[in-house]
């Protein structure tokens, strides 16, 4: 398997205050990766760097044999081919649920009206909801507004998903349709990155877990080594785990 | 007070032709709205490219922004105004400058000065509302349009600039009947508008009280019906599900 998105000794500063370093790791094509660490270790920021919503300072990011640090990248056409999820979803607040599903593939892609509404409904019905096709986002829950805002980039025919928290917004009875949808994406072979405190998901879904501390990647490992091989983990990954998995 | 009413003032001849004064105060109120109406386009105009400019990043574009701000917000309007209708058509090429203050009436020229001024002078007003605007949106908007593939004109054309322009209807509204009530200054420069006319009428009539009265109530009236077409647009524009919009 190729990688289809590789990161090679990023390293990112806020100013003085160095917020990633010496990140090095990848995303195989049809791999799923996990992205787990505390609140600050960097996770959302590596992400973002990913498709270049956040610069970073050293090293360099190779998406698909495009590297997105260089100034001559076309980062809109780059970005049209990686989809993102964001914490917040982010869908377009003055837009209906079918304008949002639409208006990239139409504007970005060159899309008929028709063609992008025909896609974007289809998407719609395999999240659940195309009876909410009329309405507004402001109308939907959290859990509805995620699983629009996934067919949204799915709508894009992207190569590769990034996933930056996508159920840390959401009530505890909304998460599992998020993650039901994000499985399904898995199962069928979509390249995923995912930063989330999931660990039934990572668990069940994952290949491997990246876990990050203070902008550095501390554990990069199988799935199955990560949870499986607890005593083989580094003593900070010992502790967050402990945390995180004892409820 | 010792004052001799006559509210039939106005249906009286002026002494001036065949008009009567109620003639005078119709055609100083069409100066008015021309005077408001083409400043306003200038204003909303100019000042959205400003506020964008503001947002912007880099450091070139926001400084111009900025100082154009600064400078216009800064100095009086009827500074201004005097400036661009005595100083500036001295400072134009010579065949501007004839052309300025020969080749069109005395009424057409204060009529120019005075739609610039005001348009220049609320431009920078606008601009500030329309920053604000911008700046009030969550980040995560202007990230999640770019990871669609949009441009930075797209994101602001189709995301940015539809939900700020929305946010900032109550103020550009409050600018909307500031513009109007300032076009008043242009009765210092000669231009016949509703004030200028006024002051004729009480000169030409003594009747003083009643012209002023009806000039409040016209201003009062011009300006309510402003507001009335400003709730009406926002209203028509409303998003459902959002802040005040029916779900």
């Amino acid at each position: 398997m190729s990688a289809m998105i590789s990161i090679n000794n990023v390293s990112k500063w806020y100013g003085d205050f160095q917020v990633l370093t010496d990140c090095t790791t990848g995303v195989k094509k049809g791999e799923v990766v996990v992205v787990c660490g505390p609140s600050g270790s960097g996770k959302s920021t590596l992400i973002k760097c990913v498709n270049a919503l956040e610069p970073f300072q050293k090293g360099e990011i190779i998406v698909d044999g495009i590297a997105v640090g260089d100034p001559k990248t076309d980062l809109p056409k780059l970005r049209s081919r990686v989809g993102m999820v964001f914490q917040h979803f982010e869908l377009f607040p003055h837009l209906s649920i079918t304008e949002n599903l639409a208006i990239a593939q139409v504007k970005v892609l060159g899309r008929s009206q028709d063609e992008a509404r025909e896609k974007g409904l289809k998407l719609l019905d395999r999240v659940g909801l195309k009876a909410h096709a009329h309405k507004f986002p402001g109308q939907l829950s959290g859990g509805q507004q995620q699983r629009v805002a996934i067919a949204r980039a799915l709508a894009m025919d992207p190569i590769a998903m990034l996933f930056d928290e996508p159920t840390s917004a959401l009530d505890p009875e909304m998460i599992n349709e998020v993650l039901d949808v994000m499985t399904e994406l898995a199962q069928e072979g979509m390249t995923m990155m995912c930063v989330t405190h999931e660990m039934g998901f990572a668990r069940r879904v994952a290949h491997r877990v990246i876990f990050m501390d203070k902008g550095a990647i501390v554990e990069d490992c199988d799935k199955d080594a990560f949870f499986g091989d607890i005593n083989a983990r580094s003593e900070r990954a010992r502790q967050f785990l402990s945390k995180i998995l004892q409820h | 007070m010792n004052y001799h009413w006559d509210w039939g003032i106005f249906f009286k001849s002026t002494g001036v032709g065949s008009e009567i004064y109620l003639n005078w105060f119709v055609s100083g109120l069409g100066w008015t709205i021309a005077v408001a109406l083409a400043g306003w386009i200038i204003a909303l105009a100019l000042g959205s490219v400003l506020g964008v400019m503001r947002t912007l990043p880099g450091k070139l574009l926001p400084t111009i922004a900025t100082t154009y701000v600064e400078l216009f917000r800064n100095v009086p309007l009827l500074v201004q105004l005097f400036i661009w209708y005595f100083l500036v058509p001295d400072l134009l090429p010579t065949p501007l400058e004839m052309w300025f203050k020969q080749g069109i009436s005395p009424a057409t020229s204060a009529y120019l000065s005075v739609v610039v001024c005001l348009g220049l002078f609320t431009a920078a007003r606008v601009c500030e509302q329309v920053r604000t605007g911008i700046q009030a949106l969550p980040r995560g908007q202007n990230n999640a349009a770019l990871a669609m593939g949009f441009s930075t004109a797209q994101t602001y054309r189709f995301v940015l600039l539809p939900q700020a322009f929305r946010i900032i209807i109550p103020p550009l509204t409050s600018e909307f009947l500031n513009i109007f009530k300032n076009s008043s200054v242009a009765s210092l420069i000669g231009l016949m508008e509703l004030l200028a006319q006024t002051k004729q009428t009480a000169e030409f009539s003594a009747n003083i009280f009643e012209a002023f009265t009806l000039a409040t109530l016209i201003y009062f009236v011009l300006n309510m019906s402003l507001m009335g077409f400003m709730a009406w647009v926002e209203k028509r524009v409303r998003i459902p599900g959002m802040m005040g919009g029916s779900k």
